[in-house]
């Protein structure tokens, strides 16, 4: 659909990005030239999930043709530092093994050869002496194993600590029921299609670094990459390629590479480029974490819940790389899910483990937390025999209670949780999904309905993951909050608009947004407004916060967008207002125009009044220049953690309600997806049409997660997941369309009431699923992926001897 | 995953090949279609000194009817076979098992005979090749051989041709009549290798239940007439015959079942279709 | 036909999208590598180079291929369609991309090369596509944005206006 007019906002609009796109002229990383002479590098990986490194003798490779250097953990360390690690603990996280392999797949030495073909031919020259260690796996037999990762540390434990709110003691011993699920969330990642890529080199002169990724943010890992390289922030430039093929969180993870590659330039004296391939991507760029739950409900005899107790484990794999242990902490603020429950204990663990080391990732901590709570919400249902709809329904935050501060500090903006879910009952046809269930069971077929009720939250506060340390600890660090969001808008000689956003967009069309926003704000057609997302640090507008993560474009960028739209537009006003020969409130902007309020006639074209800063600024008043406005946004609900660990971790929180009809294949396991409804209440919707698209791409991944995929490893730390045939990225044959509903409360705390979008589906999908699965085959403790090797056991009668 | 250097051959005709063959003892690698040598090449895992084209040879092109047999030579990619207009009506178990290979973008150039040389025992063109007794066509520069699908398919990935050996072609027997067909398949994805496959022939004297994703290799059984508990007790010696393998995506015993559940459903439904 | 050695570059011709082209290749050389590297053709994406995602997929003398499981030295002679070859002209686009466009099925945009050429070959020898047929067709891509829904409905949208006489011309 092509819009003829605007209000812009709130129309799916087609988007800038496509026409190139569609057309084999998109800019990713692995388009863009490099400079004559520029370098390829190839990564030798550990086979070993653990094993000393004995020796590394790289004299065959060096001498190998085309080779120019080869990188060990020797000379990473001699030059750089190691990366800053989240916890108070006295350990490193290197980009490269240092005397030591953790998991498979980590770096072990780079070369840098004329072209990767070369590369590769090098590696297999470079001759290594491991001495295999043991390898811990399992997360709850790290807490106590003899197999220590790392020798800083007294056991596997980074971080161990507790949380208490309301009177959580008090609530459980006067509750009716206590009720509990014990869950083993598995690793898995969102795998976007386009791997990493970083093209690195080195100024010797002034000791700086240039280096272009196709990073996602956030930005906060600028100064942890420049730090690590021991030079100063303003002399380690990074930019991004115009497009990204896709990043969902994982490519927030290429940031240890940036640092390796740059100092692999250094080295060489020349640029060097790394483009990651598949197999080192599943083996070893980022995974969600698995995390394994123990989580237990004081509960009334009508299913109210009165208090939660969690016991998180954490696994964060070989090292905590920055931003971990963020994924425990994201969520810290919303533990109590969409329910209005007061009192709550917490205790978080974060260990250790021979995997790969977990990052960002479509829903980061959301799924984890919303497995574990959710699915206790089906087993308080099944146990005291109530609905499980009912029991969600009794348990949901008021309506008339918002914004409404969750026991443990999160700040929950806007809603109507209770109407969005009679909303989706009623017009996802809840009641004829129930009459195909039942007639399923008639037939002999497992058949089985599941709910799931989940607050997304979006746009973090830089400040959460500060709650890992205590009140003493925070203090003496220094506070830690907010999310600095930033636009530039300008305007240029000829009378035209251009927008600069620091969000680095993945594929999710910012620039289109973007153009929309500042359309809206200027009266001009979206087509009119050109917008610049590549991104780089030495010349843009950015802050920690920049980035493409936290669901945080449309809510924080979308604001700043908007908010220096309107100075521009403010000041263009008092520019007309002399020409108008009206006062600057009487001025309008619209169909390329400005004109006084209520005389359309009395006009002046919008391309002429915005040069004027430019031809003839002696004209206007000082006020009146409208030549460029940055914009920086911070909302102030996104305060630090409490002294009593209090934190509102992230500043919108949007409402998902979901059911669905599943049906499990008796012989073979196999689990069909019959019905899927999906209400979402993401606050104002910007673009139709782009949050259709998140929240179907969405529940891909979540359906991926929930039946397919997984990164598995064997008890002895092989990974088993090693290629596309082994890691099941669903295709079109495996994702039906969902159902989509939709209900608009803005948030009172964005500037144009937008909120998050995309990764609520993450959180409540597979759990969703995992209920009606539940359901269908009457069990009580199910783990993901529900493959058809897990639910076997439940439908397969016993093996005859043979 | 870039593949290690290797000379390449393009062939022009099948004593070129020959030749290469001989001369290279076992550091050739035929390639046709590329589907499996390709990744097996840019991981590494293949080494092959010089790797020789076998697609633009003449000879090696084309379906043909050899009596009762369907000639498919080493060139004819898997497209091509599912669109041959006589498929069906000459064997109506390649037209059931045929769409289950891979995807239509790999069928495109994906080869018969590749699939047959890779010898997976999960695939669906040696499976299908077994369970209608199909035969396989070797040659050298000294002479031919055919070798039974029984005799050729000899563990995971391994065969009976030798290294100067090429597959020239191979055989299906044509459908006859009074004969039923039935296949089925679990994968965990519509075209990924199957967990287990079951194709089934029935005829007058019984059915023969071909099973591949379970052991080494495919392997085929005859049931003669049994039916109800009768077959359930010979389906479930069968399974547990297989040696069945033990894998991410599923157990040893999850496959046995399978073979009991699927090969039941796919022996009752080729009776059914010879009735 | 000579023995092309193993390290020495060899002259590839072909035709891409309707032009001759040449340059030159190891015999180890993929064909991703040479239109992307050495001729420049970007259009075409690299997923997984192991023949799963589809991000690669082009036509080679009229059939689908992954170029990623091709050797450049394969390709030598043939005819190439690739992405860049579908639009009627600059800044124009085919009926099936504008669907695309239409129908937002696309967001990175980095699987999309592949599923274009996919279907632009599908549609033209199967005019009358159901939802089944095109999911079945496209099981051969993974595209990690969109959940694909968008793509099926971009799909039957073109066939339709195909079907109704919409051309790219
Ligand atoms: S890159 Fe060729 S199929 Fe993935
Ligand atoms: S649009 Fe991003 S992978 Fe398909």
């Amino acid at each position: 659909m092509t819009a003829e007019t605007g209000p812009w906002l709130g129309q799916s609009i087609e988007r800038v990005e496509d026409v190139a796109l569609l057309s084999g002229r998109g800019r990713y990383f692995d388009d863009l030239g490099v400079r004559p002479g520029t370098l390829q590098a190839a990564i030798l990986r550990s086979p070993h999930a653990h094993a000393v490194i004995k020796s590394i003798d790289v004299t065959a490779a060096r001498a190998a043709p085309g080779v120019v250097a080869v990188l060990t953990g020797g000379e990473v360390t001699a030059l750089s530092v190691s990366l800053v690690v989240g916890v108070r603990a006295p350990i490193q996280c290197w980009p490269i093994a240092v005397d030591r392999v953790r998991y498979v797949g980590e770096p072990v030495a780079v070369v840098v050869a004329a072209d990767r073909y070369l590369a590769e031919d090098a590696l297999e020259l470079i001759e290594v002496e491991y001495d295999a260690l043991p390898a811990v796996i399992d997360p709850t037999a790290a807490l106590d194993s003899k197999v220590l990762l790392h020798d800083g540390l007294k056991s596997n434990v980074a971080s161990d600590r507790s949380f208490r709110y309301g009177d959580p003691e008090a609530a459980f011993a006067s509750a009716a029921h206590r009720i509990a699920v014990d869950i083993h969330y598995p690793r898995n990642s969102c795998t976007p299609i386009e791997t990493y890529g970083v093209v690195a080199e080195y100024e010797p002169g002034d000791d700086s670094y240039d280096v272009l990724a196709n990073f996602m943010g956030p930005f906060s890992l600028h100064p942890v990459m420049a730090r690590s390289l021991k030079v100063p922030v303003n002399r380690f430039r990074l930019r991004t390629p115009p497009d990204s093929g896709g990043s969902f969180g994982v490519k927030q993870g290429v940031f240890p590479y940036v640092v390796l590659i740059a100092l692999a330039a250094r080295i060489a004296g020349r640029p060097v480029k790394w483009v990651e391939d598949r197999l080192e991507h599943l083996a070893a760029s980022v995974s969600a974490t698995n995390r394994v739950t123990r989580l237990e409900a004081a509960v009334e005899r009508d299913g109210r819940i009165t208090a939660l107790a969690y016991d998180q484990i954490d696994d964060v794999g070989a090292h905590i790389r920055a931003p971990e242990p963020a994924t425990l902490y994201r969520m810290l603020g919303n533990l109590t899910g969409a329910y209005d429950i007061r009192h709550m204990s917490v205790r978080n663990r974060v260990v250790l483990t021979n995997k790969t080391p977990s990052g960002l990732n479509r829903g980061f901590g959301g799924p984890q937390v919303y497995y574990a709570l959710e699915r206790l919400m089906q087993r308080i249902a099944v146990e005291l025999k109530h609905d499980p709809l009912d029991v969600i329904r009794r348990n949901l935050v008021p309506a008339n209670a918002f914004p409404y501060r969750t026991a443990s500090g999160g700040l929950l903006d806007s809603g109507d949780y209770p109407a969005a879910v009679e909303m989706a009952v009623n017009d996802g046809g809840l009641s004829e999904l129930r009459a195909r269930r039942d007639r399923a069971h008639l037939e002999g077929r497992l058949y089985g309905i599941g709910f799931t009720a989940v607050v997304e939250p979006s746009v973090s506060n830089m400040g959460y993951v500060t709650a890992v340390l205590t009140a003493d600890e925070r203090r003496k660090a220094g506070p830690k909050n907010g999310a600095q969001a930033t636009a530039t808008v300008a305007i240029d000689p000829g009378g035209g608009v251009s927008v600069h956003i620091a969000s680095v967009p993945q594929g999710q069309g910012h620039r289109t947004v973007a153009a929309q926003i500042a359309a809206d704000a200027l009266g001009l057609k979206p087509q009119d407004i050109r917008v610049i997302s590549d991104f780089d640090s030495a010349r843009d507008a950015w802050s920690i916060a920049s980035g493409n993560y936290s669901s945080r474009f449309a809510a924080a960028v979308g604001g700043a967008i908007h908010i220096a739209a309107m100075r521009i537009k403010d000041k263009l006003a008092r520019g007309a207002a002399a020409q108008l020969n009206v006062p600057a409130d009487q001025v309008e902007f619209t169909g390329g125009r400005a004109r006084a309020r209520g005389n359309p006639d009395n006009a002046v074209p919008f391309a002429r009044l915005a040069a004027a800063s430019h031809w003839a600024p002696g004209t206007l008043p000082e006020d009146a220049h409208a030549l460029r406005e940055t914009v920086f946004w911070t909302p102030p609900q996104l305060t630090p953690p409490t002294d009593t660990d209090e934190i509102n971790a992230s500043l919108c929180h949007g409402f998902i309600f979901d059911f669905c009809g599943v049906e499990v294949d008796r012989t073979t396991g196999a689990v069909r997806i019959d019905k899927y409804v999906t209400m979402h209440d993401c606050g104002r919707v910007l673009h139709p049409g782009m949050v259709a698209g998140q929240i179907t791409g969405g529940f891909a991944h979540a359906l991926g997660a929930a039946v397919y995929e997984e990164f598995a490893y064997s008890p002895e730390g092989a990974f088993l997941s090693g290629t596309f045939a082994d890691y099941l990225v669903p295709t079109p044959t495996e994702v039906p369309a969902p159902v989509i509903l939709h209900m608009e409360t803005p948030s009172p705390f964005t500037p144009l009431g937008a909120k998050g979008v995309a990764e609520g589906n993450c959180m409540s999908t597979p759990a969703c699923i995992a209920n009606a699965v539940a359901d269908a085959l009457g069990i009580a403790e199910i783990d993901l992926p529900l493959s058809p090797k897990r639910l076997a056991p439940f439908l397969h009668k016993p093996e005859p001897k043979p | 995953m870039k593949p290690a250097r290797f000379d390449y051959v393009r062939a022009d005709s099948l004593a070129e090949v020959h030749d290469v063959l001989a001369a290279e003892c076992g550091e050739a690698a035929v390639i046709a279609g590329g589907q499996s040598l390709v990744p097996l090449l840019s991981m590494r895992m293949a080494r092959p000194k010089v790797v020789l084209d076998i697609m633009r040879i003449p000879e090696l092109a084309g379906i043909s009817l050899d009596g009762d047999t369907i000639r498919v030579g080493a060139a004819v990619r898997q497209a091509e076979l599912l669109a041959w207009s006589q498929l069906k009506a000459r064997q109506p178990l390649l037209a059931l098992t045929l769409p289950w290979v891979g995807h239509a973008q790999t069928r495109a150039r994906g080869t018969v005979c590749g699939s047959v040389a890779l010898a997976d025992p999960s695939a669906e063109i040696p499976l299908t090749l077994l369970a209608l007794r199909g035969e396989v066509e070797l040659s050298t520069k000294a002479g031919r051989r055919r070798v039974a699908a029984e005799d050729f398919f000899q563990g995971l990935m391994s065969t009976a041709r030798a290294d100067d050996e090429l597959i020239e072609a191979i055989r299906f027997p044509c459908g006859r009549p009074g004969e039923g067909h039935a296949f089925r398949e679990f994968a965990r994805r519509h075209g990924d290798f199957a967990i287990v496959a079951c194709a089934a022939v029935a005829d007058g004297k019984g059915v023969r239940l071909a099973v591949g994703g379970v052991a080494d290799r495919p392997v085929a059984r005859t049931f003669a007439g049994l039916g109800g508990s009768m077959l359930g007790q010979a389906l479930d010696a069968f399974a547990h015959e297989l040696e069945a393998r033990e894998d991410l995506h599923a157990t040893a015993a999850y496959r046995r079942e399978l073979v009991r559940q699927l090969g039941r459903q796919v022996i009752e439904e080729a009776r059914r279709c010879r009735a | 036909m000579p023995r092309l050695s193993a390290d020495q570059r060899h002259c590839v011709r072909l035709t891409l999208n309707g032009r001759a082209v040449e340059g030159e290749a190891e015999p180890r050389m993929l064909l991703t590598d040479f239109l992307r590297h050495v001729i420049g053709a970007t259009g075409t994406h690299v997923g997984c180079e192991h023949g799963v995602c589809g991000a690669c997929t082009i036509e080679i003398d009229g059939a689908l291929a992954r170029a990623c499981l091709t050797l450049a030295v394969q390709a030598d002679g043939t005819s190439v369609r690739t992405v860049e070859g579908l639009a009627p002209e600059p800044g124009r686009l085919s009926v099936l991309q504008a669907a695309f466009r239409r129908h937002h099925a696309l967001q990175c945009g980095f699987c999309t090369p592949g599923i274009l050429m996919s279907l632009d070959h599908y549609l033209r020898s199967h005019p009358l596509p159901t939802e089944t047929d095109v999911r079945e067709f496209l099981g051969g891509h993974l595209c990690r944005c969109t959940g694909y829904v968008p793509i099926i409905a971009a799909a039957l949208d073109a066939a339709e206006r195909l079907r109704n006489g919409e051309t790219d011309a």
